[in-house]
């Protein structure tokens, strides 16, 4: 992991679905503040989950939790939450932007749109990760990302609660890291320290 | 899922440009994101060969050509959407509306006609249908066909029935239609006051004076530049104390229309002409 500190990383990516969210609330108290880049998280959920999720992500860490807003610039030091039932797409001038458009693969937002428009943009500049999930949605924005250059994290299937998102991840494409829960806190601090 | 590199950037703006000059539609003032999104999707959709094949096929087929433009402009709609929001309409816009002897209304960007239909539905139970007209409008005159026709899936009708039970609704909602086959056809009486016609937000003027517009989910395609006109286009056509209905996840607030403008409560996209 050591050598991941000299990459340069602008935006990092978590995307998940059933079994994701205690994942995400492990990681976010144990980042470290002042990190130079943004991350964006999208979790499949119901629509009427929505208002809480911020609340809850904020609540366990010292970052800028927000719901994602169409034309908002992406900051360093924020983590932006995808809103329910809508796609997230990142714009060339590294502004957010939301979708209507059809689900995909059941899902909206889709973890494929926003890592697939993300890679496009920030090329090798974002790192991705993919956790536990009961859906194939994920791995073309992935491969997206590899493709592009960035780093790509799949969650250990072993450990996941629902291993099929990562399994399909891994029938795709072989990522940089397969990590357990407890180590992807440390691999973000980590792409942080460049400066 | 397709993949989004298929037709390059720079092609992109070839298509763009041939749009523009040999059919009319501009979408160069849309959001390139999406755009690309949805261009490589029906690229891959229709399995074309070559970008080259995809060109000609725009250039000189005026039937594909209608097709892309409805593919690109995302007709995904539904009846009573935002159940909070129809229920907001139903008590503080329509007791207003209703004290006109003429109700216009106009649904910009209406694709398929579900929203249209779930409005003459609120204003049939507020007993203000015989009095209204609804203007339904969009870019692309085969979702007004189908709009036209109130003929939508059934599958969809349960979901449909849970969303409008959600926004006040009292009424059996399968009084509404008649199912046949696996379509649901929508009663004649809500259609009769409706008005279908094609108008390009991005081109097309103001074509009438309306106490309420609504334009939702649409304003999300357009770049900050084009939503900014869109905003002139509708304060324009609006009446003193008209209405004018976003998506939820749209907002006037950065507009320079804003000051014109009063949101009737927090939580809704709903805002007032006030000056």
């Amino acid at each position: 992991m050591e050598k991941d500190s000299l990459r340069q990383v602008d935006l990092v990516l978590i995307g998940g679905s059933a079994g994701s969210l205690e994942v995400i609330l492990r990681i976010l108290p144990d980042l470290k503040y002042g990190l130079p880049f943004a991350i964006i998280i999208i979790i499949h959920r119901k629509s009427s989950f929505e208002s809480t999720l911020t609340d809850l992500f904020g609540s366990r860490t010292g970052w800028l939790v927000k719901e994602a807003e169409e034309k908002e610039d992406i900051l360093p030091g924020t983590i932006y939450v995808a809103p329910a039932d809508y796609h997230l797409l990142i714009e060339d001038d590294r502004t957010l932007s939301l979708d209507f458009s059809e689900k995909i693969l059941h899902s909206r937002p889709a973890i494929d749109a926003t890592f697939q428009t993300a890679a496009d943009v920030y090329k090798r500049s974002v790192a991705a990760f993919l956790l536990s999930g009961a859906n194939a949605d994920g791995s073309a924005g992935l491969h997206a990302v590899q493709k592009a250059g960035g780093l790509t994290i799949i969650q250990d299937p072993e450990e996941a609660e629902i291993k099929y998102m990562p399994v399909q991840a891994l029938n795709k494409l072989t990522p940089d890291y397969i990590l357990s829960k407890h180590k992807m806190a440390e691999l973000i601090n980590l792409l942080g320290n460049k400066g | 899922m397709f993949e989004l590199k298929v037709v390059q950037d720079d092609e992109i703006k070839v298509l763009l440009n041939d749009l523009l000059e040999l059919h009319g539609y501009d979408f160069t003032d849309y959001s390139k994101a999406s755009l690309k999104r949805r261009i490589n999707r029906l690229f891959t959709l229709d399995r074309f060969p070559s970008f080259a094949e995809f060109r000609y096929r725009l250039m000189h087929d005026a039937q594909y050509v209608r097709r892309f433009v409805e593919q690109i402009t995302v007709p995904v709609t539904e009846m009573f959407r935002d159940p909070s929001f129809y229920k907001t309409l139903r008590e503080e816009v329509l007791p207003v509306l209703g004290t006109y002897p003429v109700i216009r209304i106009w649904h910009a960007g209406c694709a398929t006609g579900e929203e249209v239909y779930s409005m003459a539905i609120l204003l049939k139970e507020a007993n203000l249908l015989h009095k209204s007209l609804l203007y339904a409008t969009d870019i692309n005159p085969e979702v007004l066909e189908r709009a036209s026709n109130g003929i939508f899936p059934l599958n969809q009708m349960k979901q449909y029935s849970e969303n409008y039970i959600s926004s006040g609704g009292k009424q059996e909602f399968s009084s509404y239609y008649s199912a046949k086959y696996d379509m649901a056809k929508f009663e004649d009486s809500l259609s009769s006051k409706m008005i279908f016609s094609t108008h390009n937000l991005v081109s097309d003027r103001s074509f009438n004076e309306f106490q309420l517009i609504l334009c939702r989910n649409v304003l999300i395609y357009f770049d900050r530049q084009l939503q900014t006109r869109v905003f002139e286009l509708f304060t324009e056509s609006l009446d003193n104390l008209g209405f004018l209905a976003l998506g939820s996840k749209e907002t006037l607030r950065f507009s320079a229309v804003a000051a014109r403008f009063k949101a009737i409560n927090a939580k809704e996209k709903i805002w007032r002409k006030i000056a």
